[in-house]
């Protein structure tokens, strides 16, 4: 992670040392307001199509509840346990921190399979129509947040073992970072999941 | 030496003058063909004269202040601190305010005079589906949407060409030929790409989009030949995308329009 | 929380390049990364301008002769893109920004210096990328607009490399934004307050709001177009079911506040420039704070002024009429401030002040034009002709260019410590407002009369004030010249600077010409007021 890069290079080569309130938290939440944005242009663009583009006849797919229900679930006890893992960590519970780590990871995958079941479950495919296209392209725009997610879940586990591992109770930045960006994913998803599936 | 107010009276007198004089005397437009033009030739002299108000005041008032307030060599030191002038700010607040508003509820009389608020209500046949979406072209001022003498037509816009289809004679022509002083409607469509539907005389444009069939109502007033211009880039020959047409007297239209039209035998 | 941070000193200096090649390092230094986004950025004025030439030899007879039709829609598009995501928006954002802001918040750099690296590492590529679809398979030929259904139809790779270059600039754009918000909220140094700040700061603010908000719905909207290129989904093509004019809601979001974003920084240079040259405070900070806040909020709400003539309702029409005439009354506003700035001051008759000048005349110009075509009868004849050409290139070249120029002008000394010469550049000026005006105004009647814009070939009638516009261009072409060499000449012998030139009030001109690494030797001045010409100013160490 960049970031920790810093810290150590500071410790060798720094002349001029001034204190400053942590701003790569804001930094990273006004990231998040830019990224929330694009999924803004999409979820517009959704529903601009939706009242203003009919499908054509015989073309309204209901879509299946169980299983994105399933994921929303999922991607909600996936933010608690990261919440944990954050309290842990700070708490100084590095094993703790990490074995709740490794559970969101776990989490992010589930919903991450069950997604692909119910792509090749749908009956409909990518080019089908606009409803179909739009389904695949939010769905899988927000997927692919998850994965990057899941992956910088693991990548931050592995930072966070007890013995050697550089983020800790002292350099928590690192993890509070991918919290807040999985917060974000999976609020994402909740958006998605009222405008898409429900509504 | 008369007092300094004087010549600023003078001034702001002179600019306002020469701003009217030309508004009304130097005419940068085509010339007017259609209902449409004079009103939009009325909006235009009024922004062009606000405009010209505005864009010479300013000019002079900031190559004045070149002039007389420039350092002389060898002088130093600062100009007045001068920081902020509450009355002065809210004067050239407000009255931009009011003029921008004025400007903005005259131009809503305008587009309303043309017929841009107006509900589209014509009866071109071809239009039985009702879930077709029918967009606003501007629809020409008039009292009688539904009334006699309605010409409608059907424009088709496609890389690199304009068809029009008279569907009372059942023929398709290069030209588009309408009589002078009666209402015309085209609904246009498009084969392909974006194009556009604009005749400067007229002072009428519509954007031709494709999947949204749109309306054009206008009435022409001036016999003549004029250019149909695509007004949207829609290829490589899109310079070349132009079709004319002709406004005539009803009988030489009606003659155009028995040689044309399909008999049946 | 608190950290200790250096920004200065991630990189250790003994292992930086010396000299200049410093400059094409991933260098971490704000000042080098400011000089980067200029040069870069004006290597790519330079491409974007000979495109432009070639479109006014073209334009100079009424027929398609000087280049083949199609080569002739890809030269228009890449003028257009390059000049926007290459020239202007990193220039004024990215050079300027970067260099100046950290003097200005009283910091050694800004907030994240490495996102700051990569923001401006992004643009070579892409650029190159962009200007290399040319040889692949053609470039893009469907206008910087990019509007579907063309842009689908057109041949596939020029539009698909487009988009990408297009997807990385915009990228870069927005982590600039974030370094910009978190910098000036967060990294004043202490005692400073917001309301002291230099007016470019609240510029750069505001722009920046507008670039985190809207450029990743452009990114969003190309990602959809290029699925239908790609993977023949109907997003935008009616034949599939889509509608073309969501395109151009989603697209014009993004890019009506592009323009703010191309010119409120160019609002805020000017601000610094005229008060030291003029010798008086910038008038009505307060109003000048509001006024750039009301066109970051009015500018997100205007988008589809430039849709008058699409498929869009009257209701729609009207409220986008009001709103964007509304922009008129902040805008204004800065303006009557700038020339109350001017007004009973000791004005020095240098390049820069000329060229802010000319900005305001030029703009004033563009911004009553831009009143005009707010107005959706007036637009309906004028919408797709010249008449809108020669109103965006008076804001951007009659604007945010002369700004810039000016601000080359204006802070050529600090960067180099080295002075421009004052002859070259009044020649500099003279021969570039005369050809952009020769250039420019008589376009409006082109438009008036009859003739549309991205065209090749015109109606006959129209061939003498093309060729005077022609003409019109090439001095603007022939403009650069005393503008290079005096760079050249200046950069090698030009007369020493000194520290401060201009004898000015903000913290960049209380340092060295050229600054040190770490921007001040000791710590930051405090300066509380960064207008206060004509009192007494104590300014604190």
């Amino acid at each position: 992670m960049t970031s920790i890069k810093n810290s150590s290079e500071i410790e060798k080569s720094s002349q001029i040392e001034e204190h400053h309130e942590d701003f790569r938290m804001f930094g990273l939440i006004t990231f998040l307001i830019a990224d929330g944005m694009t999924f803004a242009g999409f979820f517009a663009a959704y529903l601009t199509y939706k009242a203003v583009n009919p499908l054509p006849e015989g073309a309204i797919y209901e879509l299946e509840l169980p299983i994105p229900t399933l994921n929303t679930i999922l991607l909600l006890v996936s933010s608690a346990t990261f919440h944990k893992s954050g309290k842990a960590l700070l708490n100084k519970k590095n094993a703790d921190s990490q074995k709740w780590l490794l559970i969101t990871a776990s989490l992010g995958i589930a919903f991450l399979i069950c997604q692909l079941f119910e792509y090749f479950n749908l009956p409909f495919s990518l080019t089908d129509n606009l409803f179909a296209s739009t389904f695949y392209a939010l769905t899988g725009f927000h997927g692919l947040h998850v994965t990057l997610g899941t992956l910088m879940i693991l990548i931050i586990s592995w930072q966070t073992r007890p013995n050697g591992g550089i983020v800790s109770f002292k350099n928590s930045f690192p993890l509070e970072a991918v919290e807040l960006y999985w917060h974000f994913v999976d609020g994402i998803w909740v958006i998605l999941f009222i405008i898409l599936y429900l509504l | 030496m008369l007092d300094k107010n004087y010549y600023l009276i003078l001034l702001i007198s002179s600019i306002i003058g020469i701003s009217f004089w030309i508004g009304f005397n130097v005419n940068l437009l085509p010339v007017e063909a259609s209902i449409n033009a004079p009103i939009y030739d009325e909006l235009f002299k009024i922004l062009f004269i606000i405009g010209l108000i505005l864009f010479f005041g300013m000019s002079l008032i900031v190559i004045y202040s070149l002039f007389k307030f420039r350092k002389i060599n060898g002088q130093s030191g600062d100009g007045i601190a001068l920081e902020g002038n509450l009355k002065l700010e809210i004067i050239w607040t407000v009255i931009p305010s009011i003029i921008v508003l004025i400007v903005g509820l005259y131009s809503y009389n305008i587009y309303d005079r043309m017929g841009g608020m107006k509900e589209l209500n014509n009866n071109h046949e071809i239009m039985h589906n009702n879930s077709e979406r029918i967009w606003a072209g501007i629809s020409q001022n008039s009292t009688n949407e539904s009334g006699i003498g309605n010409l409608n037509v059907e424009a088709s816009a496609m890389q690199f060409a304009f068809l029009f289809n008279y569907p009372n004679g059942e023929f398709i022509s290069g030209e588009l030929h309408v009589p002078v002083n009666e209402k015309i409607s085209i609904k246009m469509e498009s084969k392909d790409v974006i194009h556009a539907f604009w005749v400067p005389e007229f002072r009428i444009k519509q954007d031709i989009i494709p999947g949204q069939p749109t309306i054009l109502n206008f009435t022409p007033t001036k016999v003549g030949k004029y250019p149909i211009i695509c007004a949207e880039l829609c290829g490589p020959y899109h310079g070349g995308m132009r079709a004319s047409i002709i406004v005539e007297e009803r009988s030489d239209y009606e003659n155009w329009f028995n040689q044309n039209k399909k008999t049946n035998t | 929380m608190t950290i200790l941070i250096n920004s200065k000193n991630q990189q250790k200096e003994s292992l930086q390049p010396k000299g200049f090649l410093r400059y094409f390092s991933f260098s971490l230094d704000h000042k080098v990364i400011g000089i980067q986004y200029l040069v870069c950025g004006f290597l790519f004025y330079l491409v974007g301008g000979s495109l432009a030439s070639a479109i006014r030899i073209e334009l100079a007879s009424p027929m398609s002769d000087f280049m083949p039709r199609d080569v002739y829609n890809q030269v228009l598009t890449l003028h257009g893109t390059i000049m926007i995501f290459l020239w202007i928006v990193p220039v004024v954002n990215g050079a300027f920004g970067n260099y100046l802001i950290p003097f200005y918040v009283g910091a050694r750099d800004m907030a994240f210096p490495r996102l700051n690296a990569v923001a401006f590492w992004l643009i070579p590529p892409s650029g190159l990328m962009l200007i290399a679809s040319y040889f692949v398979d053609g470039a893009a030929q469907a206008g910087w607009t990019a509007y579907p259904p063309l842009s689908i139809t057109t041949p596939q790779s020029g539009q698909i490399i487009w988009i990408l270059s297009v997807l990385l600039l915009g990228g870069s754009s927005i982590f600039g934004g974030i370094n910009f918000i978190a910098t000036i909220l967060k990294l004043r140094r202490p005692g400073l307050k917001l309301m002291q700040l230099p007016m470019y700061c609240w510029a750069m603010l505001g722009t920046s709001i507008l670039v985190v908000l809207s450029t990743p719905v452009l990114a969003g909207t190309l990602i959809l177009l290029s699925f239908d290129i790609v993977a023949h989904t109907g997003f935008f093509n009616p034949v599939l079911g889509g509608n073309v004019v969501v395109y151009q809601h989603l697209f014009w979001f993004y890019s009506h506040p592009a323009v703010y974003i191309m010119v409120l920084p160019a609002f805020g240079l000017v601000s610094e420039i005229l008060p030291i040259h003029c010798r008086k405070p910038l008038f009505g900070y307060t109003t000048m704070v509001f006024s750039i806040m009301g066109i970051v909020v009015l500018g997100l709400v205007v988008w589809a002024h430039h849709m008058f003539t699409s498929g869009t309702p009257p209701w729609m029409r009207l409220f986008f009429t009001i709103a964007t005439a509304f922009i008129a009354v902040p805008t204004g506003i800065k303006f009557f401030n700038w020339v109350a700035t001017m007004w009973g001051g000791k004005i020095s008759i240098n390049s820069a002040i000329l060229f802010s000048c000319g900005f305001i005349l030029n703009f004033v110009f563009g911004g009553i034009t831009g009143v005009a075509l707010a107005q959706v009868p007036f637009d309906i004849h004028v919408h797709d002709t010249y008449f809108v050409v020669a109103h965006f290139h008076y804001i951007v070249y009659g604007g945010s260019v002369f700004v810039i120029f000016s601000s080359i002008y204006h802070w050529f000394p600090k960067v180099t410590g080295k002075l421009l010469n004052e002859k070259l550049g009044i020649f500099h000026f003279a021969i570039t407002f005369i050809g952009f005006n020769l250039c420019f105004a008589p376009q409006h009647w082109l438009g008036l009369n009859g003739m549309p814009r991205r065209v090749a070939e015109y109606d006959p009638q129209f061939q003498l004030i093309n060729q005077v516009s022609s003409i019109g261009a090439l001095l603007m072409a022939v403009s650069t010249i005393p503008f290079l060499i005096n760079i050249f000449i200046s950069v090698k012998n030009g007369k020493k600077a000194g520290d401060n030139p201009w004898n000015a009030l903000t913290p960049e001109w209380l340092t060295s010409s050229p600054p040190p690494v770490e921007n001040w030797k000791g710590e930051a001045p405090l300066v509380k007021e960064p207008y206060g010409y004509g009192k007494t100013i104590i300014s604190e160490k």
